[in-house]
């Protein structure tokens, strides 16, 4: 690095490649019909990088490396090959927080590697460190939320803000520590071992505790904030190591995140922070008790009732991916063409656990994506039949809307997703659909 | 001088990014998310300048091999996983 041989030219060279292939594999990714083409074009600038990396003079041993890789490969393969295409929001949430721990490591690898640091270095490797941390800690929490291995609500305990404010304050005397280090050890008799390592696990807590009382239906927000800051790790490890294309890729992943992040949160009417810190206002139990008989409906039941119906916009929802109802979704699309109808699909921003989730079941039930329409556009064409494919929502409908329960869906769904009585599920009833015009100002019953 | 010229590209970068995304329509918010979540994991080269010197002793050294273990696993999952996703995306018959 301090030496500019010719590998080293050919090496940023082939980055600034890399980097322009990442660029056209995103913008490639904005549309349908390329995004294939699209990710192929980022995994191939991925290739390119790391190919290239490996003739780096520092290199010398290739063993270990070529063990990692392979058994980093079979798990991956495994992995996206196992997964069931419903359980994706965990997966992605997974594969996220191992990219974030594979950033922390890369932080305290750097640490161990080298005995002399500027303070720069020190405060973008302190910066992967714990970027890294929340990251892989958030995620599990994520992961754990979304799989239903935890409760999927949002949890929350006596004292909790006190806690996260003294967590941070700790974190930032941490932080002092480990930047001052060099020229502080003679003052402070602290081993650095023991300040690295508490860094670590204050990191893990901080996220553990940011994701925990983040509840149900906010979880997409969660999600993409997670992704970017598994970027935005990799963009300090990249600080750290004075390395260009992680920065490129990383701060790409990182821009892409908070971007997604504030479609969600504008598309729910609310902020970042109240998405965030929601939570930890105090939690109100409702006594509702949903009344009445549950009669489950077969697509062909569903056709009779709308047989009548020129033109359905569907709106699916959590429940649709909780009953699996996507297929039965299909079926009764067709007979609905088949009888002259117009099917569209109107999907909500956040709706499901994931940004895109419904989007993501329809096109595994083979529902073409021109069928499908953002918020802004099929607010201009709701006129005559909805029907809901949701956990609970049918409590928020203008009366006018006639709707129905597609199979077996509203038996699967009553005590899951939403319809769980607390404050997370009205919060997120009144943010979520006071954003589609027709429906705002209509909300008569509050849960 | 060396921290401002990364920070210029940090600043770059994060623009185009930005601009990049802005377009995406909702229906690839999944699939974008997880190519992303791919692209994070660009990690493993930073991590195999650790894993392959031997200059930096053996503790880093592992370090740094499971650092590229883990970033392979995400490099890998993530751009497979964004492949199946997408392959779903058809258009009409």
């Amino acid at each position: 690095m301090i030496e500019t041989t010719t590998t080293d030219l050919v090496i940023n060279f082939s980055y600034v490649l890399a980097a322009a292939l990442f660029i056209f594999g995103l913008k490639l990714l904005g549309h349908p019909s390329s995004a294939r083409k699209g990710n192929l074009l980022s995994a191939i600038a991925m290739l390119i990088a790391i190919v290239v990396t490996m003739f780096d003079n520092n290199i010398v041993s290739f063993q270990m490396i070529a063990i990692a890789m392979l058994a980093g490969s079979i798990i991956g393969i495994l992995a996206a090959r196992m997964i069931a295409m419903t359980a994706m929001p965990e997966m992605v949430s997974l594969l996220n927080g191992i990219g974030g721990l594979a950033s922390l490591f890369v932080a305290w690898a750097t640490v161990e590697a080298n005995s002399e640091f500027t303070a720069f270095t020190m405060i973008v490797t302190f910066l992967a460190l714990l970027i890294g941390g929340v990251t892989f800690s958030g995620s599990l929490i994520a992961w754990a939320k979304l799989s239903e291995r935890i409760s999927g609500r949002s949890i929350t305990f006596a004292g909790q803000s006190a806690f996260n404010s003294l967590l941070v304050l700790a974190i930032i005397f941490t932080a002092y520590l480990f930047v001052a280090q060099p020229t502080m050890l003679a003052d402070i008799p602290i081993d650095f071992n023991v300040v690295l390592c508490t860094a670590m696990g204050f990191a893990l807590l901080f996220g553990i505790m940011l994701v925990l009382p983040i509840g149900g239906a906010d979880m997409p927000v969660v999600i993409s904030l997670l992704n970017s800051y598994s970027g935005l790790a990799a963009c300090a490890a990249g600080f750290a190591l004075h390395n260009n294309i992680l920065i490129v890729a990383g701060s790409l992943v990182g821009a892409s995140g908070i971007i997604l992040t504030k479609i969600m949160c504008k598309a729910m009417n609310r902020s970042l922070s109240n998405v965030l810190f929601s939570g930890f206002m105090s939690v109100t139990k409702t006594d509702m008790v949903i009344e009445g008989e549950v009669k489950p409906l077969s697509a062909e039941d569903a056709y009779y009732v709308l047989e009548a119906a020129q033109s359905v916009v569907v709106i699916p929802g959590y429940g649709m991916a909780v009953a699996q109802a996507q297929h039965a979704m299909k079926e009764l699309q067709q007979l609905l063409e088949e009888n002259g109808a117009e099917v569209a699909y109107a999907i909500h921003p956040v709706a499901g656990r994931m940004p895109g989730h419904m989007n993501v079941l329809l096109a595994e039930a083979d529902v073409s994506y021109e069928q499908l329409f953002e918020m802004d556009e099929i607010n201009k064409r709701i006129q005559i039949v909805v029907v809901l494919l949701h956990a609970g929502d049918y409590l928020f409908l203008p009366t006018i809307w006639l709707l129905c329960f597609v199979d077996q869906i509203f038996k699967n769904t009553l005590n899951k997703g939403f319809s769980d009585g607390t404050i997370g599920r009205q919060g997120c009833f009144d943010h979520r659909w006071g954003a589609w015009p027709r429906c705002s100002g209509r909300q008569t019953v509050s849960g | 001088m060396d921290a401002i010229y990364l920070l210029f590209i940090l600043l770059l970068s994060i623009f185009v990014g930005f601009e990049l995304i802005q377009k995406v329509p909702a229906t690839l918010h999944t699939p974008l998310m997880s190519g992303a979540n791919a692209i994070s994991g660009i990690t493993v080269v930073g991590a195999l300048a650790l894993a392959g010197s031997d200059r930096m002793g053996e503790y880093s050294t592992y370090l740094g091999a499971f650092a590229v273990f883990l970033a392979t696993i995400n490099v890998v999952g993530g751009y497979l996983v964004t492949d199946r996703m997408l392959a779903m995306f058809k258009k009409k018959q």
